[in-house]
């Protein structure tokens, strides 16, 4: 079963290549899709055995992060067809600087977006670090082209650097890899594997300089994948330019599977006894992402690029809640599920303003709620789930961290990161909030055409969700984020 | 056995100096060809006595791609192109050539502080590998052209290619196949985009795509 959810996506990607047909293509995409999304609810109901000697097998925090992708996929999915059926046809007039450019071929993004998810699969059921790596690379080859999806020089631009950018990164995680077998190298181990559970198994006889330095490259390589400030120079450009179906599973999905990465790693260190040392790093990485976030996020002018500086304050949460540890690492997990669907849903909402009023522009918008009610009332539902508002579910998740962090203490660490987020609140009422209201400028409200259902249901659909999680949290669910966060040692 | 390994490090050694020094886009290349040879015998070196059919196959997928495929692709895009050189770049060579040896210098140094546990196949490995990582970074920050670029990540993936041979004697010969496919497909998109960029600015100089800021 591990295999059909890896092997189905890569197979109706080569056959979207192969499809002349669009509508056919289509077809495909949203079946994969289904299919993939079935085949997780699956493994929910029974957990699938582990394959290839047990390189691929789904623990806990895999079936998390998959569930994530396979969801967001589906919903992404939906929109996608819209989006396309919408896109097709001819040239097309920029929205900022009014020259023509084309579109890539649809049939080769749909391919890529089935190589995508093929990848992230991949990654979330991977046990063998080595394997790990070869899919989180991929995952930046196969979503690349999904950025150039547009075919003019911000998007050109933007696709180089996260392609550059990422790769580099990625390669200083490579040497990670490299860095564990000499960690591992020791009498008592017999022949060096990346397995994850031999590296646990090993326990505290790996040698501890080696697996330091280890970790330092993993956290670095990944964390610049992940989005964590200094690191994410690629990620407001790659999300601001690529079509916003993209940006939601880029910010949504696909940072997720780089943070499982360094989770992995940090699993090795608490086996190894220097949980303190992950721990330490993952506070300090996250506390420069979000008040990096926070700076950025003030004044923001594209709203598109706002939302892509908040996913750089939301996986710096991540990365602060599992460094904070105990209940905090529940909070964490919890708040990655809450991050992926309000930041996809919010993305999704930013391409039906950016589709009516063809522009990115934070000042030239003005009056969704009333030229566009449905995308209007969502814009600012999703604001105040973002945002951290009751009764949403990112409020759980953030209060769970704060909490843990009162717990332990760090009375100083609670001060500060309530202070970014006050300025992000802050920020990103400033913007959000004057979007939504007002009047819209007349010459925009005349070509406005109706919204339409396909661009409304997924995030509809989203934003249902976030609430339900606020409100009360299946036992189902609940059961897999605690084992997730007894595996990374919380409580 | 071992002095072969050595002479390959050496190999390396002497290809990063003469890439941070020349200009001529078309040299650069002949040399990524070069280590990528070496990179792809250190394989058969590393086995040495026990020389199985997997160190073999092995090798000669690295040496066909690194030392053809590769340099085939950039090679493509140069011929695409209007440049042959690389002109200002942001550090300019001279310096670059002071700065090389002083790297090395300090990568040897490193490398005596990272004592390797075990029998090490080569003492020169991590010291080299970590100055042909070095070497790549640079020139991927030092210079303008696009196409540098990829050259500076291929360089500094053969850094980490040494490094691995070296420490890491029993790497899943799967992993490392897919560790190869992903860099071949990562050249090969990249040389597409460098295309497409290319024909949207009529040049490849990554300095004056700056219209997306904070």
């Amino acid at each position: 079963m591990i295999f059909a959810l890896v092997l189905i996506p890569v197979i109706a990607a080569a056959l979207a290549m192969l499809i002349r047909s669009d509508v056919l293509c289509r077809g495909v995409l949203v079946l994969t899709a289904a299919v993939h999304a079935g085949l997780t609810g699956w493994a929910w109901i029974a957990r699938p055995e582990p394959v290839m000697k047990g390189w691929l097998a789904i623990d806990d925090l895999g079936l998390l992060f998959l569930s994530i992708v396979s969801l967001l996929f589906l919903t992404a999915t939906i929109y996608a067809v819209g989006y396309l059926r919408n896109e097709h046809g001819g040239e097309q007039e920029d929205m900022e600087e009014g020259f023509l450019f084309n579109n890539a071929p649809e049939a080769r993004f749909t391919g890529c977006l089935l190589m995508f998810l093929a990848t992230m699969t991949l990654v979330t059921v991977s046990r063998h670090l080595g394997l790990l790596w070869v899919a989180v690379e991929a995952t930046t080859l196969a979503s690349a082209p999904l950025i150039y999806f547009h075919r003019h020089h911000r998007s050109l631009e933007a696709t180089w650097k996260y392609l550059l950018i990422c790769s580099v990164g990625i390669a200083l995680a490579l040497l990670g890899n490299f860095f564990l077998v000499v960690a591992a190298s020791v009498p008592e181990s017999g022949s060096v594997s990346l397995m994850l559970s031999d590296l646990i198994g090993l326990g505290e006889k790996m040698q501890t300089p080696w697996l330091k330095a280890a970790f330092l490259f993993l956290l670095v390589g990944y964390g610049t994948k992940m989005g964590l400030a200094p690191l994410h120079t690629w990620l407001p450009d790659a999300h601001s330019e690529s079509p916003s179906v993209v940006s939601a599973l880029l910010s949504g999905a696909l940072l997720n599977c780089a943070f499982l990465g360094i989770l992995r790693g940090h699993q090795i260190c608490r086996a190894a006894g220097l949980e303190m040392f992950s721990r330490d790093l993952l506070i300090l990485f996250g506390l420069i992402s979000i008040g990096w976030a926070a700076v950025f996020i003030l004044n923001q002018a594209d709203y598109k690029r706002m939302l892509a500086y908040s996913s750089v304050e939301h996986m710096g949460i991540l990365a602060l809640g599992v460094g904070v540890g105990g209940g905090a690492i529940f909070g964490a997990m919890l708040h990655a599920v809450n991050h992926s669907l309000t930041k996809a849903m919010l993305f999704l909402v930013a391409g039906n303003i950016l589709a009516a009023y063809k522009t990115k522009s934070t000042a030239d918008v003005r009056g969704v709620v009333r030229a566009l009610p449905i995308s209007g009332v969502l814009w600012v539902a999703g604001f105040l789930a973002i945002t951290g508002m009751p009764p949403f579910g990112i409020f759980m998740s953030k209060l769970t961290i704060i909490k843990a962090m009162l717990d332990q203490g760090r009375g100083w660490m609670t001060a500060g990161f309530l202070g970014m987020l006050a300025v992000i609140f802050v920020g990103m009422s400033a913007t959000m909030l004057k979007m939504a209201q007002g009047r819209a400028p007349e010459m925009r409200l005349g070509e406005m055409k109706s919204e339409k259902i396909w661009s409304l249901v997924p995030p509809a659909i989203l934003s249902v969700l976030i609430l339900i999680l606020g409100l009360y949290i299946p036992p189902v669910v609940s059961e897999v984020l605690g084992d997730v966060a007894k595996a990374l040692g919380g409580e | 056995m071992y002095t072969l390994i050595d002479m390959v490090m050496i190999v390396l050694v002497l290809t990063n100096l003469i890439l941070l020094g020349t200009s001529r886009l078309r040299t650069c290349i002949e040399l990524i060809a070069i280590q990528g040879i070496a990179l792809g015998v250190l394989p058969l070196l590393v086995h040495g006595e026990s020389l199985g059919f997997e160190p073999i196959v092995f090798s000669a997928i690295i040496i066909t791609l690194k030392g053809v495929v590769f340099p085939w692709v950039l090679v493509r895009a140069l011929s695409q192109l209007n440049v042959r050189r690389e002109v200002e770049p942001f550090v300019g060579y001279g310096v670059s050539l002071i700065l090389g040896p002083l790297a090395l210098a300090s990568c040897l140094w490193i490398g005596s502080r990272l004592p390797l546990p075990g029998e090490t196949v080569s003492t020169m490995s991590v010291p080299v590998g970590l100055f042909t990582m070095m070497a790549g970074l640079f020139l991927i920050v030092s210079r303008k052209k696009a196409l540098t670029q990829v050259m500076g990540y291929l360089v500094l993936e053969n850094g980490i290619n040494a490094m691995g041979v070296a420490i890491a004697k029993e790497q899943p010969y799967l992993v490392e196949l897919g560790i190869l496919l992903d860099v071949f497909v990562a050249v090969f998109v990249m040389g597409i985009i460098i295309f497409h960029i290319n024909r949207e600015f009529d040049h490849i100089d990554t300095d004056q795509m700056s219209s997306l800021r904070s």
